[in-house]
């Protein structure tokens, strides 16, 4: 065999190499750009499945607040109402506990409690929607009952503790959510806080400050931007819990300011009513919301995203952009 | 005449230190409140769901209503055959995904694509539902499993493809070199030395994405829908599974379908506690989790 045979052989060979890496790489780039086409197909199937209603209702189908299957009127008002009520009564409850427990376990707790505490956080994630549900409707809501009436007694006067105590109904719905919520807020608000470099907390410490006079300015000053990241992010997350708070909310479509209230949430709806939707437009006004659902998430879940990529987190290390 | 600094009596230090101890207490108080529910809902799941369970509520069907006993055998075998449809689907996308992303994802498409599978697992699972209904149900002419392990395959994709990138990226860039140095091309080295020490943590991804999506009715509610009967067929007919069979009995006004809604949950959480365990021990923390 010739020296130069062989030299041609194993050029061959590596032309073949190059090939099988050509391959390597276009071939999972495809699987990679699924997520993008995924993305786009829901945003189109969901739009034309929504066209009747985008045609016969127009801009005014989110602030019309009638919702009537029976005489084709359909308004996404109410449950755009219980959403957005129900998420931001969720986070007022979510977001002190979610911080304080951050706080903890990124800054105060001695260091063999920290990974057993934050495991079991995570755990508290990983009970699905439906059980929260069951225990919503089974302990929560008859234990919210005695509590309501009380609350309706001695403050009764403002709009929001008025109405009959049902106990389903926004109260239930926010804390359930804010149960469900607490763990994300309070494991990626952690991540943000330990990306914190020692040296902002050194330096305070170093000039006498106590943990919260170095918390306050030096470390929360670096890890804001995250911060609000991740309670966005239990936002986004609050906004689209659909099977424990349909569990809970009473499904009824009001517009009320009461917590007592049973309301009705967007993710909700589509759950009670698509198996028993008649008629193109109620099925096409359901696809509306859900459409809705969809771009609020996606905006919502985007902010979060950038804010957390400027802290440095959410993305893998190595990669800045 | 002035008070030493470090004197107990400097007024300031005590509101200094006060301050520091209302932080604590605050911290501490905050935690308790939010492993308090994680405590009251698995005593409860524990608590009534074990005087359901019997040798027959893993092996019969569901009793028509007003009778006692029956099981939910149907619904167990129903979300297995569900978790693991999402699985075949789900996972490949999302491994060889991920595997993009760490060996060839800087540039920017590398960050349109991070960005989105960030933004799809954000997207609301029954927005997923409709989706798949959309696509896949309406023109099959009805529920099935296939359908709804469509679904549940989705939200694994983004899960899967960001913990994959995030472990394969975690393997030491001297492996990969002292791969190529002997000669091995670049995906004989990533299918044999990267993956072979990023394994236990592609476990871990795996194990969490399914952890995920098995306790999900959201998006299977009217994909996979649900029967009191046996469907062996995954292309045709409705797929019963645990937490579709959950809300349906948690909503119903029988005692008797309330006691299986939590031996149902019982047998949920424990599945799902176990593969946040396993998926845990797999990497035993050296990693964060991908949300």
């Amino acid at each position: 065999m010739s020296v130069g045979l062989r030299a041609e052989r194993s050029g061959r060979r590596l032309g073949r190499a190059n090939l099988s890496d050509r391959v390597f790489r276009w071939g999972t780039m495809l699987f990679a750009l699924a997520v993008i086409v995924v993305i786009v197909l829901l945003a189109y199937e969901l739009t034309r499945s929504a066209r009747p209603t985008l045609l016969h209702f127009g801009w005014a189908f989110p602030v019309r607040s009638v919702w009537d299957p029976v005489h084709h009127q359909f308004g996404a008002w109410p449950f755009l109402w219980g959403t957005l009520f129900s998420s931001l009564l969720a986070l007022l409850i979510a977001v002190p506990i979610s911080l304080g427990a951050a706080v903890f376990l990124a800054e105060l707790a001695p260091p063999w409690l920290r990974n057993p505490v934050s495991f079991l956080v995570e755990l508290l994630a990983a009970v699905p929607s439906v059980v929260y549900g069951l225990w919503g409707i089974f302990v929560l809501v008859p234990a919210l009952r005695p509590v309501e009436g009380w609350l309706g007694q001695r403050l009764g006067f403002l709009p929001l503790f008025q109405g009959p105590p049902y106990g389903l109904g926004m109260l239930a719905a926010g804390l359930i959510l804010a149960i469900m919520i607490l763990p994300i807020i309070t494991a990626v608000s952690r991540e943000v806080l330990l990306a914190v470099p020692r040296t902002q907390r050194e330096a305070a410490y170093a000039l006498g400050s106590t943990h919260w006079e170095a918390l306050r300015g030096p470390v929360f000053r670096y890890a804001r931007a995250g911060i609000i990241g991740a309670i966005i992010l239990g936002l986004g997350r609050a906004l689209g819990e659909t099977m424990a708070v349909t569990m809970v909310i009473g499904n009824t479509p009001t517009t009320s300011l009461s917590l007592f209230s049973p309301a009705y949430t967007m993710p909700s709806v589509l759950a009670n009513e698509f198996a028993e939707a008649t008629g193109n437009l109620h099925i096409s006004a359901l696809m509306e919301i859900a459409l809705l659902l969809f771009g609020v998430a996606v905006l919502i879940n985007a902010i979060a995203r950038l804010l957390l990529w400027s802290v440095g987190r959410g993305a893998p290390r190595g990669v800045r952009e | 005449m002035t008070v030493p600094a470090t004197s107990p009596w400097n007024l300031r230090l005590v509101r200094r230190k006060a301050t520091n101890g209302l932080l604590w207490v605050g911290a501490v108080v905050a935690t308790a409140a939010a492993l308090l529910p994680l405590g009251m809902v698995l005593y409860y799941v524990a608590a009534q769901g074990l005087s359901s369970i019997s040798l027959s509520f893993f092996t019969q069907l569901p009793k028509p209503v007003g009778e006692a006993g029956g099981g939910m055998a149907n619904a167990l075998v129903g979300s297995l055959i569900l978790v693991g449809l999402a699985s075949l689907i789900g996972l490949p996308i999302g491994l060889l995904g991920g595997i993009y992303l760490a060996e060839f994802g800087n540039g920017r498409l590398g960050w349109a694509i991070r960005f989105t599978a960030d933004v799809l697992s954000g997207v609301p699972s029954i927005v997923i539902g409709m989706f798949v209904l959309a696509l896949v149900v309406i023109p099959m002419g009805g529920v099935s499993a296939v359908a709804g392990g469509c679904a549940l395959g989705l939200m694994m994709v983004p899960i899967a493809m960001r913990t994959t990138e995030e472990l394969v990226r975690m393997v030491p860039m001297s492996l990969r070199e002292g791969s190529l140095a002997l000669g091995a091309t670049h995906w004989r080295t990533v299918a044999k030395v990267v993956m072979q020490a990023a394994k236990g943590g592609v476990i871990t991804g795996v194990l969490l994405a399914i952890a995920r999506v098995a306790g999900e009715a959201a998006p299977i509610l009217f994909t996979a829908g649900s029967t009191q009967w046996w469907n062996m067929k995954v292309t045709e007919g409705p797929m019963s599974s645990l937490p579709v069979q959950i809300f349906l009995y948690a909503g119903s006004p029988f005692e008797e379908w309330h006691q299986q809604a939590w031996g149902g949950a019982l047998v949920l959480v424990t599945m799902v506690l176990i593969l946040s365990v396993a998926a845990r021990y797999a990497t035993r923390g050296r990693m964060r989790i991908v949300r």
